[in-house]
Parts: C-alpha cells; sequence; structure tokens
C-alpha cells in the first residue's frame, strides 16, 4: 500500500477536484447539490466518498464524467484528469474519457443492463465504440475472458445469457467486467454493493480490491456505509450537504475524525460485537439544499458548537484546512491555522471574533 | 441529551400544503395549462350567462318580426352597418334565426356534453375497473374482456350502431358516447387500482382491520383519481367532438336545438355561399376542445409524479 | 427474560407462492417462500428475524398478521390459533398486533394528513370520539418525538426518518402488545437509522411492548434484539440468545454472515469466509440442507438428508448435521 501521509504533491494525482459546483434549476429554486467539492485520487489509491442520501456524492461522481442532464448543470469548479480540465474539453469528446480512461459502476447492476442484448454482446459493444476495426470474433473472446476474470462461472455460456437470466451479483459482475473492458484508470464506484446481500456484498468488494491490486486503477468509492470505507478505502472524503467537510486516510478517519459530523456519524452506528443500550444520534436534519444557511451547513445539529459556544459558525462558512498533513476539516474548531481564530477549548463558552 | 435538545429544530412557520395545492400550483405555472383554464372559464360563464349575453331567442325564427332575410349576411354596426338595421354579429341562419344567439346557446349543450357524457362514463368506469381490479379472478375476467369487446369496435361505428337500437336524439347520442367513453376509464382505473393495492399504506390499513369497502373507497380510490381526472380533462374534448359529429350527421341534437354540430350538419351547403355560418360553430368547437386539451395535457405534467421528485436532487 | 411466557408460537408455517403459467393459466411452479418454519416470541422480549433477501422473512411476519393468506402451520396469539380466528375475532386481534414497514415513502397514504394516517385505525374500530382519537394521536405523535403541529401537514412535508417514525406512532396508537418492524431502518441514512433504533428501544421499555424485528443488517439485530432467528431459503438454520449468536454462531451460514459484514474498523483483519455462489432460487431449493452448496463443510450426507432443527445447548438451536464442531 502507498504511504498515506505523503503531501499530495509527492505523487502527482490522477484526478483532482477544485471548488466543483452542479446545481440543479428547479421550478422550487437552485438546489446546491455540489456546492465547492475539493479532493484528489492518486494513482492506484481507493478514495472512499462517504455520505449520507441528498448530500451530493452521487452528483459529484457524475459530474467528473460531465453526465449531468437539465435542470442539472456545473456551473463552476475544474476536475483536472492527468492534468487536463475535463471542463474545458468540448462535450462530444468527453466520449474519448468515458468508459475509456474513467468507468463508472452503478448501484442497480440490472437496470445499468440493456435487458434486450447478450450480456457478451453488451462487452463487446464496449470494445467495438473505442476501436471499431476490433473483429468480432476476437472481441468475443475477450469479453468472455473478461467475465472469467471477474469471477462468472462457465463465462463461454454465461456470455450468451441476456440479463434477466443473471443474479443481482453475476449482474454486478458484469458491469464491473465492462468497466474494466478498456483498462480505465480510474474507476467511480457508486454504492457498487449496496443493492446487494452481505454474502454478495463480501464477493463483489473482493473483486474490485483485487482488479485495483492487479491493474493499479484508482478507485473512488462512493458508499454511506462506513463499513465498507474501513474495509476497502485507502483515504476518505466525508460529504454534507453538497460540500468536503474532512479529508483524511482511513485510519485517521476512524481513529481521529475531527469534524463533528463525522464524529457523530461514527457513533451513530450499531458494530457487530460491541451490545450499547443507546445508539449515538445526531439531531435534526440536513439543511434545505435550496435554501442553505450562511455558515456551516452543519452548525444546526452540531453538538461541538453547542458545547463550546461557538457562534461564528452560523454566520460565517469554514474553510476545509490541513490541520495535519494529509488530514483537512472544515471546521471553525480547527481554523485558527489559517489566521482566522476559533480555538479549541474544551469546556470553555469563549468565543472570539 | 440535554446538551443536544437545544440543537432542535424549531417549530418552523411553513405553512402545509396537500398534494392538491401542490398540483394546483404546478398546474398555473404552465401557461399553455393557463391559457386552457382561462378559456374554459371563459366558456363556463358565457354558458351560465347565455340569455343575457344572447340578444334573441336561439330557436326563434325572426322572418315575421324583423325585415331580414334568409342566411342575411352579418350586421355589426362598428363596423359600418347601418344604425338602422338590427344588429346581427353572426347573420342569420337558413331559418333566420340568430346564429350568434345560436353560438351561445351551443355552449351550453356542448359543455353540458361533455361534462355529463364522461361524467357517466367515468362513475360507470370506475367502478367496473375498481371492482375488476380489487377482486381479481374471474369477476375481473368477465368484466375486462367485456370492456375489450367494446374497444374492439371502431368507437365512432359503435356509438352510431348504439344510436341505431336506441335511437336518435340528443339524450340517446349523450348515452352512446358514454358508453363508448366507459371501457377507457375502466382500463386505467384497474390499472391504478392493482398497483395501489400492492402499495404499503394499503397493507397498513389492512393491518388495522379495515374492511374491504374502506380500503377500496378509501385509500385506493382516491389515489387512483390523479390519472383520471387528467383521462377525464381530455375524454371531455373528445366527447364534445363526438356529440357534433353525431349531430352533423343527424343522429344527435335535432333540431330546432342549438348544437354546433348541428348547425354545422345543416348549413354544411353553404360553405361557400355563407361561410360565417359554418365558421363560427365550427370555431367553438375547436376553441372548447383546445381548451380542454390545453388544461388536460397541463393536469398530466402537474400529477406526473417524476416532476414533482425534480426538487429533491439527489 | 429466563421465565417469560410465550406470547406468539409459530409452528410449521408455510407459506408458497403459486406461479402461473401456460395457455390456459395453472399453476406451473411454486416459490416456497416460507417453508416450515417454527418459533415462540416471549412476552416483552425482541426477537430478531434476519436472512438475506429472499429468504423469506418479510413472509413469515406478513403471514403472521395475516397480510398474506398462509399455506399452511398455525400460529397461536395467546394460545388461540389465529389463521381460524374470522371477522369480528379478527379484527379485535388486529388491534393487538401491528406492523412497521421499510418504505416510510410508500407506507403512509399520499393524501392524508398524517394525524389522520395514525389515527384512521381507531375510526376503523369505532374508538373513542373524533375528541379522544385526537387526542390519542397526539399522544402517539409525541412517543415518538413529534409535535401536535406535525398532525395536519401532509407525508410529503417529512424527511424519511419522521415518516418512519410517522409509521411507528400508527402502530401505537391501537396500543397494540406485539408489533412487527419489518425492516424499518433499512431505508434509513446511519444517523437517522440510530434515532429510530432508540425510540423503539425506549417504546418497549415504557409499553412492555413484544417486537419480531425482521432484517438483514446483522448489526442492527444485535443491537435491538435479545433473541435472534437467522433464515436461510425459506428454513430457520438457527435460533438462540443474541450474546451467542455472535459470540459462538453454531450454523456455517450464520458463521459467513457475520464474517462477511464490513466492520467499521481498519486496523482489523479477519479470516473472512466468503460464501461461493448466489443464494438458490426458492423455486427450485436443493435437496437436503438447503444450504448445502454453498456450505464450506458441507458433506455427503448434507445433500440427501434434511438436518432438523434441534437443540445444541439450553436455548440455542441449530439446523446442521455438524454442528458440534463448532461446540
Amino acid at each position: 500500500m502507498p504511504a498515506k501521509s505523503a503531501a499530495p504533491n509527492g505523487n502527482a494525482p490522477i484526478l483532482e477536484v477544485r471548488d466543483l459546483k452542479t446545481y440543479f434549476f428547479t421550478e422550487d429554486g437552485v438546489v446546491k447539490a455540489v456546492d465547492g467539492v475539493d479532493f484528489y485520487v492518486k494513482h492506484g489509491e481507493v478514495l472512499g466518498l462517504v455520505g449520507e442520501s441528498g448530500c451530493g456524492k452521487s452528483v459529484t461522481s457524475l459530474s467528473i464524467l460531465r453526465l449531468i442532464d437539465r435542470p442539472g448543470e456545473i456551473v463552476g469548479g475544474e476536475v483536472f484528469f492527468e492534468g487536463e480540465n475535463l471542463l474545458d474539453r468540448p462535450l462530444d469528446s468527453m466520449v474519448d474519457i468515458r468508459g475509456d480512461r474513467i468507468s463508472m459502476i452503478f448501484q442497480q447492476p440490472k437496470s445499468s443492463l440493456n435487458p434486450v442484448f447478450k450480456v457478451g454482446s453488451q462487452i463487446v459493444e464496449v470494445f467495438q465504440i473505442h476501436d471499431e476495426k476490433m473483429d468480432k470474433a476476437v472481441a468475443w473472446e475477450k469479453a468472455v475472458a473478461l467475465l472469467k476474470r471477474v469471477g462468472i462461472p462457465d463465462p463461454e455460456s454465461k456470455a450468451h445469457a441476456y440479463p434477466h437470466q443473471l443474479s443481482g451479483g453475476q449482474a454486478q459482475r458484469v458491469m464491473i467486467a465492462m468497466a474494466m473492458a478498456l483498462q480505465p484508470e480510474l474507476l467511480i464506484a457508486d454504492e457498487p454493493t449496496t443493492a446487494l446481500d452481505v454474502t454478495i456484498q463480501a464477493q463483489i468488494l473482493d473483486l474490485i480490491r483485487e482488479l485495483n491490486h492487479e491493474t493499479n486503477t484508482a478507485v473512488i468509492l462512493i458508499t454511506h456505509d462506513l463499513g465498507v470505507i474501513a474495509e476497502m478505502a485507502d483515504r476518505v472524503a466525508v460529504m454534507y450537504a453538497g460540500q468536503i467537510v474532512e479529508e483524511v486516510s482511513v485510519e485517521g478517519l476512524f481513529k481521529n475524525g475531527l469534524h463533528p459530523y463525522t464524529q457523530g456519524l461514527i457513533k451513530s452506528i450499531p458494530v457487530l460485537g460491541s451490545v450499547q443500550e443507546q445508539l449515538n444520534t445526531i439531531p435534526g436534519s440536513v439543511p434545505n439544499l435550496i435554501d442553505l444557511p450562511a455558515g456551516c451547513r452543519f452548525a444546526s445539529r452540531c453538538p461541538a458548537r453547542v458545547e463550546h459556544g461557538l457562534s461564528i459558525c452560523e454566520e460565517h462558512m469554514p474553510n476545509l484546512l490541513e490541520v495535519a498533513p494529509g488530514h483537512e476539516v472544515r471546521c471553525w474548531l480547527y481554523e485558527d491555522a489559517a489566521g482566522h481564530t476559533a480555538p479549541l477549548k474544551p469546556g470553555k463558552g469563549k468565543k472570539k471574533k | 441529551m440535554t446538551a443536544t435538545d437545544t440543537l432542535a429544530a424549531p417549530p418552523q412557520a411553513v405553512k402545509s400544503n396537500s398534494l392538491l395545492q401542490l398540483t394546483l400550483r404546478r398546474l398555473f405555472k404552465q401557461r399553455n395549462a393557463r391559457a386552457g383554464a382561462v378559456i374554459l372559464g371563459f366558456l363556463i360563464l358565457v354558458a351560465i350567462f347565455a340569455p343575457a349575453i344572447a340578444p334573441y331567442d336561439p330557436t326563434l325564427s325572426l322572418l315575421d318580426i324583423e325585415p331580414v332575410t334568409i342566411r342575411q349576411a352579418p350586421c355589426i354596426h362598428l363596423l359600418g352597418c347601418p344604425e338602422d338595421q338590427a344588429q346581427h354579429l353572426m347573420g342569420l341562419d337558413g331559418n333566420a334565426r340568430d346564429q350568434f344567439s345560436r353560438v351561445v346557446y351551443g355552449t351550453r349543450i356542448s359543455l353540458f356534453i361533455g361534462f355529463s357524457t364522461i361524467g357517466l362514463a367515468i362513475v360507470a368506469g370506475t367502478l367496473l375497473g375498481a371492482i375488476a381490479g380489487y377482486a381479481g379472478g374471474w369477476v375481473d375476467n368477465v368484466i375486462m374482456r367485456t370492456m375489450d369487446v367494446l374497444l374492439a369496435f371502431p368507437s365512432f361505428l359503435l356509438a352510431i350502431a348504439i344510436i341505431t337500437i336506441l335511437g336518435r336524439g340528443l339524450q340517446n347520442a349523450l348515452y352512446a358516447i358514454a358508453i363508448v367513453n366507459t371501457p377507457h376509464f375502466a382500463r386505467l382505473v384497474r390499472a391504478s387500482v392493482l398497483s395501489i393495492k400492492e402499495q404499503e399504506f394499503v397493507a397498513a390499513t389492512r393491518a388495522l382491520g379495515a374492511s374491504a369497502p374502506w380500503i377500496l373507497f378509501r385509500r385506493i380510490l382516491p389515489n387512483a383519481l390523479p390519472p383520471l381526472i387528467v383521462q377525464g380533462t381530455l375524454g371531455i374534448a373528445g366527447a364534445i367532438l363526438e356529440a357534433a359529429a353525431l349531430s352533423f350527421l343527424g343522429l344527435g341534437a335535432q333540431e330546432p336545438a342549438a348544437e354546433w354540430g348541428t348547425m354545422l350538419g345543416r348549413e354544411r351547403g353553404q360553405v361557400f355561399t355563407a361561410p360565417y355560418l359554418v365558421f363560427y360553430p365550427g370555431f367553438a368547437i375547436m376553441f372548447t376542445v383546445l381548451a380542454f386539451n390545453l388544461l388536460g395535457d397541463g393536469l398530466r405534467d402537474a400529477m406526473d409524479p417524476r416532476l414533482s421528485q425534480v426538487s429533491k436532487a439527489k | 427474560m429466563m421465565t417469560a411466557k410465550p406470547l406468539i408460537e409459530v409452528q410449521d408455517l408455510v407459506k408458497y407462492y403459486p406461479v402461473q403459467g401456460g395457455i390456459i393459466p395453472h399453476t406451473v411452479a411454486e416459490v416456497q417462500a416460507v417453508d416450515g418454519v417454527s418459533f415462540t416470541v416471549y412476552e416483552g422480549e425482541t426477537l430478531g428475524l434476519v436472512g438475506e433477501s429472499g429468504c423469506g422473512k418479510t413472509t413469515v411476519g406478513r403471514t403472521m398478521l395475516r397480510l398474506e393468506t398462509p399455506t399452511g402451520g398455525e400460529v397461536r396469539f395467546e394460545g388461540a390459533n389465529i389463521f381460524d380466528l374470522k371477522g369480528p375475532a379478527l379484527k379485535a386481534l388486529r388491534r393487538e398486533m401491528q406492523i412497521v414497514f421499510q418504505d416510510p415513502f410508500a407506507s403512509l397514504d399520499p393524501r392524508l394528513p398524517i394525524g389522520e394516517s395514525i389515527g384512521e385505525g381507531l375510526a376503523i374500530h369505532g374508538m373513542g370520539n373524533g375528541r379522544e382519537r385526537y387526542e390519542r394521536v397526539i399522544e402517539a405523535l409525541s412517543r415518538v418525538g413529534l409535535e401536535r403541529y406535525h398532525a395536519t401537514r401532509y407525508p410529503h412535508e417529512f424527511s424519511g426518518g419522521q415518516r418512519q417514525r410517522i409509521g411507528i406512532a400508527r402502530a401505537l396508537v391501537m396500543n397494540p402488545r406485539f408489533i412487527v418492524l419489518d425492516e424499518p431502518v433499512s431505508a434509513l441514512d446511519v444517523s437517522i437509522q440510530a434515532e429510530v433504533l432508540n425510540i423503539l428501544k425506549d417504546l418497549q421499555r415504557n409499553m412492555g411492548l413484544t417486537y419480531l424485528f425482521v432484517a438483514h443488517n446483522l448489526a442492527v439485530v444485535e443491537h435491538i434484539s435479545d433473541r435472534v432467528a437467522v433464515m436461510y431459503l425459506g428454513k430457520i438454520v438457527e435460533v438462540t440468545t443474541r450474546a451467542a449468536l455472535f459470540r459462538k454462531p453454531l450454523h456455517p451460514y450464520t458463521q459467513a454472515l457475520l464474517s462477511a459484514i464490513p466492520m467499521p474498523d481498519p486496523t482489523l483483519k479477519r479470516d473472512r469466509v466468503i460464501l461461493k455462489g448466489d443464494v438458490p432460487s426458492p423455486l427450485n431449493p436443493p435437496k437436503g440442507c438447503r444450504f448445502h452448496p454453498r456450505c464450506p463443510i458441507a458433506e455427503e450426507r448434507c445433500s440427501v438428508e434434511e438436518p432438523a432443527l434441534r437443540e445444541l445447548e439450553s436455548g440455542h438451536q441449530v439446523a446442521c448435521h455438524f454442528a458440534e464442531r463448532f461446540l
């Protein structure tokens, strides 16, 4: 495994997202689904993107591939992939990126496959889209080999199967085969195991991990399941209400998660084998993405804000700042490194401005 | 616990919106639907105040009363018709009746036809469809195969056949149109009932011990209403057209009733000599049908659950 | 929990779903969703019923409440077989047994203010006048942490977690003794899930409720249950106390299930049992032990002889020929 605390410039990231903003212009108002997201992914690493439903993690991944349809629109930011800003490309030429260099797998494998074509043909199609001259028979051979690689039993005959003849786990394996067909440099896996049973989930996660090690393909793993994050990710970005609130190595997240939201999230999951009478909860609910508060988006639910009596939280948005090497947090409790002050004084109700 | 209590969100003074209110708001955000509603409102006002608007009795021949001729051209004072002549905005028809008064009164008949036939078809169709969908089994089979037979005929021919049996006249034409339209509503309701029946809120009501009629009438049917309203609105447009066509053929409303289709049918030979006698009733039909179609399309969009999800971005 | 008396006894419960086919529709096959399930729920406890999708756990819960017609077997509520009840007796029983559903968006009628949804059961049973019903609705709302003014709001105005609490309030208002919780938190985000679980625990303590908690998430089941039953392909493979199940699972399927759960601790290194293959179709379940094609310790006997659910230790039942190895 690569050294996790290395500075990002030590090993140039394969993907760097800066201040990405994707808004949805609806009748009710502008939904700021992704509102200034920054993160990076290094070669060969697994970045976990974790957050609850509606936090913008899926929209972020779709924005990277520019798969946002109306009423959604990418309104700002940069997405550097191998040094090139994908948002500057003509939209037509995104097909050279999609599938070829960045590919994606989704939560519902069965609805992501075309029901009227054999799975083998669908993989062949992937080859042919990107290399029109490829011989059909050769492509079919390669498709069968891929199915074999992703652990489909009896791949020669399963290549002739239609999607409805596959189980959910097999369908997800086929999706992974299609995604890996052109040996992309980056794989975006959007809740790849959420629709699957735990025993099948374990198989699929194993497969993704193997492929990551074998091909050195970087992975962005989007999930709401902290257990999956702990098992799979090298680094983690925690999203809340359209922003990254914390970015840190996976060990750092569970040992020393700094953002009050991260801490609340970790404490609220029941852990197998450790029985608690009451689970920790995060009071209140996620702010409306149409009508966002001026200050920190977590302020209204934040127990630390109450404990430390910070009033700045509701007035000004904290920045995502590096508080330790490789550990970034968006919280006023840790802001003083940048000259703003709201130093951590446990138990004291002091506030400065 | 106490520390976090202070975080509980204060009760917001947001006013509560029912689904109906939300739907209406979405409906009137669409320009087309607004136009349809305005036209329809105008037509309803015309129908209500027809006696006040129309200068003459629509069935009264003016030959013995005024110095007029049959199929006299429109006389409009504003456009230079001599002040000493009586004003006839749309001229006189073949019986020397005031065409304007007839067109105004025609609104009453057409709206009545539209609402009554579709109302009847909705009631019958809902009942049949709900029973078929909820009971299932052979009941479902008998009802729906009968509906399929009705749908197998071209609807206009079927209406003509029904009138042949019942006899001509407006009332029988109404029954014919209602019967022809019933299968569409039965199918629609059955499909909605089948899907709503499987929803968890219905299971929840069953778990509370509710009887079958309670579940059907309080839980399932109210939720089957939205597509019915859309289909009904569009159906009214169709029914008005069908009634006009039947009357045009002389099978529906009979003389001297002021029905647009009848008016068209009687004067169809005069398209070139007295176009105003054909134009105004024809225009009235188009205008009314357009209003219902605009409104129906608007309702469809406003009630589409996919659209209501737009505001909840992922 | 030691000398608690049984509230509900399920015996040999069977539920098959016919599959229609052919030109003249007739039953061509049967989905064996639940195939001979027996267990007991004691008064005041929470029995967790856990298994993967398609194992029949939801069908068990729904059939117990007679939301599905059973194919066979008995469910006794305080000794009386509820499958024999009809008319008013069945209606009266509905007050004692309630259900909370998985999908908080589908389980409330979108056209009703939630106060009316909650009070519906009272109206169906003609309990109290309008004023009294309203008071009971408000009381149920406050029990799940909602306010009086919420009663006039519509479902679409609530978040998923709030709707699930409304679903709980609807069950509570009837003052039931037994509630089937059918995956009540699996559609919710983790922070919301914790809130709902806490409420459920509090209510049980305060109102002496008995729960059947149906779920696929073992960590959640462990958190809330006193005893746990594990299902696989329409059969119960293991029943035991929470502590025994998680400390010393005796069925190879339970062991695999436990080891497959991703743990939120990156430093943990476990020996995982990753099961091969998929869950077979309940349309045509394997002969003998239904788990044998995926079982790491299967022997020839397993494909021939179906293991009975037998008690290996006090209160610990397992359906495996070779469970003694793990004792």
